[in-house]
């Protein structure tokens, strides 16, 4: 039971998101893609939650640096984890670019590996 | 022998400004002697470090981008990683990165030029371009 609904959101969360590439200015289509995916997901969530857009697409951000720290934060969590793109909405090729400069400001002390960051 | 790196390293909080200027220069000697160029040397200051590096808090960051091949990185890395006062440095080739982000400019400066022109001559153009960037981005 549990892998059937690890299966149905991986089959579902991927499509849509998948589709965008940097640079490109058209909003993320979630809407009518994420419609029919939002009660095949996980049993408690009747409702999908509202549709979350990439910040990189729509700020048109290309530049993903590791010196740029206090952008890096705004994806990490408090233990200093890197967020999930599904909580922050953030496409997947950026997601991958995000993670790489996090683990280099992590590396050159920007960033924590773990706890608060000052 | 175009590539282009960016080397961040930090400096012990407790060193003066001189020897961090001779340890600099020092730097910046080896580059032309190891087949490269400075482009650009920048001393970001006294920052508070995420975690302690060697028992250091705080550090002073310089960050210093070069143009060469491997062997100078080889070298410049060899000198930071023996000098006393340097305790952490990350290097980084950039030359790929600059060239991908000049091209997204470039794109987004066609499309911004086009649709500034005036309406009537250009509106048979403007449609072509918009619709040409998704197909080749």
């Amino acid at each position: 039971m549990p892998e059937d609904t690890k299966a149905t959101e991986q089959a579902t969360s991927s499509g849509p998101r998948g589709g965008d590439r940097p640079g490109s200015d058209r909003p993320r289509g979630g809407g009518p893609g994420r419609g029919p995916g939002g009660p095949g997901r996980e049993g408690g969530r009747k409702f999908f939650r509202r549709k979350k857009v990439c910040k990189f697409c729509v700020e048109r951000i290309e530049d993903i640096n590791y010196k740029d720290y206090r952008l890096l934060g705004q994806f990490v969590a408090e233990s200093g984890k890197i967020v999930p793109r599904r909580l922050t909405g953030v496409c997947a090729p950026h997601q991958h670019r995000l993670s790489t400069a996090i683990k280099q400001a992590r590396n050159i002390a920007l960033l924590p590996f773990a706890g608060r960051a000052s | 022998m175009n590539r282009t790196y960016e080397l961040m390293f930090i400096v012990r909080p407790d060193m003066t400004d001189e020897d961090l200027d001779k340890l600099l220069s020092n730097l910046q000697a080896t580059v032309p002697t190891a087949g490269g160029t400075v482009k650009s040397i920048e001393k970001m200051g006294k920052r508070r470090l995420a975690y302690a590096v060697r028992r250091f808090h705080e550090g002073v960051y310089v960050l210093l981008v070069v143009e060469g091949g491997g062997p100078m990185i080889h070298e410049l890395e060899r000198r930071l990683r023996v000098s006393e006062p340097v305790i952490k440095f990350l290097t980084v080739r950039v030359d790929e990165e600059q060239k991908r982000l000049e091209k997204i400019k470039k794109i987004r400066d066609a499309r911004k030029k086009v649709s500034a022109q005036p309406v009537t001559p250009a509106e048979g153009e403007v449609p072509a371009p918009a619709a040409e960037t998704p197909a080749t981005a």
